[in-house]
């Protein structure tokens, strides 16, 4: 570390990073907590912060009555599905934008982010419709591919971003040694452009995890995801809290620990350019 | 590449498919407590019908709504038993969207369900849907505080006797409220209250000739008295509190009185939930001596949808979901006080309910002091307590939901909230085509 | 160094996704547009009549547009405002030498994970109710009358809601720009004697003009849809309070079924959207030039 860190000033950050970090997470600790009360504990004022009567019954019963498993394994493959797909897609026009790019580059661009303004509940009936006579309703297929092109503009867009900031001298480098466009494509960029990569792929699975129109409108039973298994457990009628809080510490699980072991690539293509 | 993809999730969605040597049927229910243990139960139907299984939907009311709506109004044939509640039966029997249900079998007796729960969901004496669990709405008190403050809640009060007990009771110091009501903007939500309130004082929707009633002294009274009480008498935050803020209120003991659901009683007297458990009184809602008490009525009900090719097996599984057996089934599982309400008269005759459920008297004579077909005091055009039975009624609702919340709220007077309401529903009856 | 070649590569290699993208917008905006000219109610199928521009009449008049037109501007601009204006502080924080730093970064990364509908159900009734929420004890804990939140102040709680979700995507990115800021060039500026606070305004500063572009583009095409967060808390109200576009044409396509006018309405808030895109790209559209 080039600045000089004094332990004064470590610890001054130390205690600002965490009583910040903390405020920011607390909404999802006390979600937490909840998932560990009883209903009527849940709503208890004073609240009690730890010492309350531990209890797992509310994950029980969110096992009882809903197949978890089946559920995250349907939010795995489509949020997976579609962020591959899209990146397939999207990896290819990102390069030729970013490399080869035309008057009309940026208009495209930005035009590909516009269809993503469309407010999705103002196509839902001609979508519906489009999917039920392609037998599309309540398949993983039809969920992949609505999720893909939903976010088909925003992968392109944070790859084009991405892609701007290889330096050129080295692509120029390639082809002067006679490598084809392929090989360069291969062999030179793709390397370089790995953490990019996979932060759009982690960013896109996160969107794609917490998409909750198309999922819950497309789908009936068998392809349901994790959202319509949340959607079952906030009920107008009814104390519902805890066990609501327990689906949903659930529901993030899979997705917050994807995110703690792959955060250092998250954080790095986060930025898109703006690291040099 | 993505054909490869494409395959891999093919192949995994036709393994997820089980084997089809027999029905399947999707039904798609709320899930409020009575419908997650009828999803509970469902392994005794299966046995009964080995050539039957079931897969569930369980949805939030309102995603279910709207899942469902969009499915049938596009022949999307997603579900085979659909839940629906009384504002939609009528309206899409109509249309042609509902199988009439004419084979639930010998013993279903048809003539056991309570006849103004069977006329909701019945169209010109045809049984569209059959009656899940019904309700009505009904004051719910803290005998505790009533006999502190020295107060006796008669069976049918008087809004007059609530309001000024509502002010008596409240003490804001010590975090006691003496009324909650519902307060969030929704056709199902405030609206659901004020509409019967409206009722319980003369007002109307709608006149015979589908005009909107909201620049009536009736409606004026009413906004203003539901207003001025919450004001003095209600708990902050009542514009948006709805029927679970409302109940955990209630159950931590913050309220002295709440008006609202008839099955919320089975909620408040569970010791498990409720601080107050076993310090709560029933009594009919509230009426000003003009005939009509401040009630509503609805039932969760199951239906058919029009073209379904499982007819004959969801017909089955709804005779046996709604029938007597079924609830001694429950009772036999769950106890006695768990089991479906306000569908059977049988089951208020059976002393054993009776004991077990001290709101049962209460919840029969609120379902009974209802009637969909003539709610209110002046004669109106259309079905329904708390709504009106056309397609509209929901946007609308919506919209009047948010003008008398704002009141409430007090960022508008009821005068300007009266007159925002009957501007935004005569507009959209005009495009509806019911009045020019 | 374009050749011909690389040319026609890049085209063929843009195809796909352009041509999938203009498909998907084209065939649902063909139906929209088509349906839009269409008294078109699902509750009622069978009675679709052609009736021109009134679907957009209907939907302009309506006396909520404007206001809800205000509230989604409002809604998208503080939003925005907030989270950058918390992010650079939070992220500048989170550069320091921090012990534990990657525990610390999960959990300001944390809400982001969190499903919409959830989150507003945890900040509406566990947090900010003023009878039963944490805020509401804390408040009386220190002789305070709680604050009511949804009756006084509702577009700010809202926001505030919607605030939290977004602020840790805005941290990250300033957060990872700001560690590639060239230490050199910052311990040179100290040397001369240039105050904390100069070096943030001339270096640190411009250092994030690009990630702030990148932040404000992407959170805009999220916020102009907020539904969610409203749906659960206020339902639209107190009057129209907290109604915004998207809330508008909820309630016209699946509360009122109306498919007409929700498609109308669908068209205008893509008029209006591509209108906010335009100044966003006016405003800091300098920044995506390389």
């Amino acid at each position: 570390m080039a600045r000089k860190s004094t332990t004064q000033r470590v610890v001054v950050s130390t205690i600002g990073a965490w009583f910040f970090g903390f405020l920011i997470f607390f909404p999802i600790l006390w979600m937490v907590l909840a998932s560990f009360k009883t209903e009527l504990e849940a709503f208890a004022i004073p609240p009690s912060f730890l010492f309350f009567h531990w209890t797992t019954e509310n994950y029980a019963t969110v096992q009882e009555r809903s197949d978890y498993f089946l559920h995250a394994m349907n939010s795995i493959i489509i949020a997976g599905g579609s962020t591959l797909i899209a990146l397939l897609i999207a990896v290819p026009a990102a390069w030729s934008m970013a490399f080869s790019p035309t008057k009309r580059t940026k208009d495209v661009l930005l035009w590909m982010l516009s269809t993503k303004m469309m407010p999705p509940v103002g196509v839902l009936v001609p979508i519906y419709l489009i999917y039920k006579s392609f037998g599309l309703l309540d398949s993983r297929i039809g969920l992949v591919f609505i999720l893909c092109l939903g976010n088909l503009p925003i992968v392109i867009w944070m790859l084009f971003t991405y892609f701007k900031e290889i330096p050129r001298d080295i692509l120029e480098a390639a082809r002067m040694d006679g490598a084809t466009i392929g090989r360069e494509l291969v062999y030179v960029l793709t390397p370089m452009a790995i953490p990019g990569l996979a932060s759009t792929l982690l960013l896109n699975l996160i969107l794609a995890w917490n998409e909750a129109f198309w999922t819950l409108n497309l789908s009936t039973s068998n392809a349901a995801p994790l959202t319509t298994f949340i959607a079952s457990y906030s009920s107008p009628e009814g104390l519902f809290w805890a066990k609501l809080s327990a689906a949903s510490t659930l529901a993030i699980a899979p997705i917050l620990v994807l995110g703690w072991f792959s955060q250092k690539q998250l954080v790095r293509g986060l930025t898109f350019g703006a690291v040099k | 590449m993505k054909h490869i993809l494409g395959a891999v999730c093919g192949a995994s969605v036709l393994l997820a498919v089980p084997a089809m040597a027999e029905t399947t049927l999707t039904i798609a229910t709320v899930n409020n407590g009575d419908m997650i243990r009828m999803q509970g139960l469902t392994g005794e139907f299966t046995k009964a019908n080995p050539d039957i299984s079931v897969k569930w939907v369980t949805l939030e009311e309102n995603v279910l709504r709207q899942r469902v709506t969009t499915d049938i109004a596009t022949k999307g044939g997603q579900f085979d038993v659909l839940t629906i509640g009384t504002y939609e039966v009528p309206i899409w029997a109509k249309k042609g969207w509902l199988v009439p249900l004419a084979n639930l079998g010998a013993d279903y007796d048809v003539a056991d369900l309570l006849p103004k729960i069977k006329d909701a969901v019945s169209v010109d004496g045809k049984l569209y849907a059959a009656p899940f669990y019904g309700e009505s709405s009904m004051v719910m008190y803290r005998t505790d505080l009533f006999d502190k403050a020295g107060l006796k809640m008669p069976e049918n009060p008087t809004w007059d006797f609530v309001i000024d007990a509502a002010k008596k009771l409240t003490d804001k110091n010590a975090g006691v409220y003496g009324i909650c009501l519902r307060g969030k903007a929704g056709w199902g939500e405030n609206m659901a209250f004020l509409s019967a309130m409206a009722n319980s004082y003369g007002a109307r929707w709608f006149d015979e000739k589908w005009e909107p009633q909201f620049n009536t002294p009736e409606w004026k009274t009413t906004l203003t008295t539901y207003v001025n009480l919450m004001k003095d008498a209600g708990p902050p935050g009542a514009s948006s509190n709805g029927f679970n803020e409302n109940l955990a209120l209630f159950n931590a003991g913050k309220c002295a009185m709440w008006i609202d659901a008839t099955v919320a009683a089975s909620f408040v007297t569970n010791p498990k939930d409720s601080k107050v458990a076993d310090q709560v009184g029933f009594a009919l809602a509230p009426n000003t001596g003009l005939g009509k008490n401040a009630n509503w009525l609805w039932a969760w009900s199951l239906a058919i949808p029009a073209g379904s090719k499982k007819a004959d097996a969801a017909e089955k599984f709804i005779a046996w979901a709604t029938s007597k057996d079924y609830t001694k089934l429950v009772a036999a599982k769950e106890g006695w006080a768990n089991v479906p309400p306000g569908t059977r008269t049988s089951l208020y005759q059976n002393p054993e309910y009776v004991k077990a459920a001290p709101f049962a008297k209460m919840t029969l004579a609120s379902i009974d002091a209802a009637d969909p077909n003539k709610p209110t005091v002046k004669p109106v055009p259309y079905v329904g307590v708390q709504y009106a039975a056309i397609p509209e009624f929901q946007g609308i609702g919506t919209q009047v939901g948010q003008q008398f919340s704002a009141a409430l709220a007090g960022s508008m007077t009821v005068d300007a909230a009266l007159a925002a309401a009957q501007s935004a529903t005569e507009r959209e009856m005009k495009r509806a085509g019911y009045i020019k | 160094m374009a050749t011909r070649q690389t040319q026609f590569l890049a085209r063929s290699l843009l195809t796909p996704a352009v041509g999938l993208l203009f498909i998907w917008m084209i065939v649902p905006l063909a139906l929209t547009l088509y349906f839009s000219t269409l008294h078109y109610s699902l509750l009622d199928p069978g009675s679709e009549a052609f009736i021109g521009l009134e679907n957009f009449r209907y939907f302009l008049t309506d006396p909520a547009f404007l206001a809800s037109l205000q509230n989604t501007l409002v809604l998208v601009g503080s939003v925005l405002a907030l989270t950058i204006v918390l992010g650079i502080p939070l992220a500048l924080l989170l550069d320091q030498p921090v012990v534990g730093r990657n525990f610390v970064r999960l959990m300001v990364i944390a809400p982001f994970f969190v499903m919409p509908t959830v989150s507003a159900l945890v900040w509406k009734n566990l947090l900010m109710h003023p009878v039963s929420g944490l805020f509401a004890w804390l408040a009386k804990l220190v002789g305070l009358t709680p604050i009511d939140w949804f009756n006084d102040v509702p577009l700010f709680s809202v926001i505030l809601i919607v605030a939290w979700q977004w602020l840790p995507f805005a941290t990250l990115i300033l957060l990872t720009a700001l560690q590639s800021l060239d230490e050199e060039q910052k311990e040179a500026a100290e040397m001369d004697g240039a105050s904390a606070i100069s070096t943030f305004i001339y270096i640190t500063l411009p250092h994030l003009a690009r990630p702030i572009t990148v932040v404000i583009l992407i959170e805009t095409i999220f916020l102009l849809t907020v539904f969610a967060e409203i749906f659960v808390t206020t339902g639209g109200g107190p009057g129209l309070q907290t109604t915004n576009i998207a809330f508008l044409i909820y309630s016209q396509a699946l509360i009122q079924f109306d498919v007409g006018s929700a498609s109308a309405g669908g068209l205008v808030a893509v008029v209006i959207a591509n209108i906010v895109a335009f100044f966003l790209v006016r405003i800091v559209g300098r920044n995506l030039e390389a």
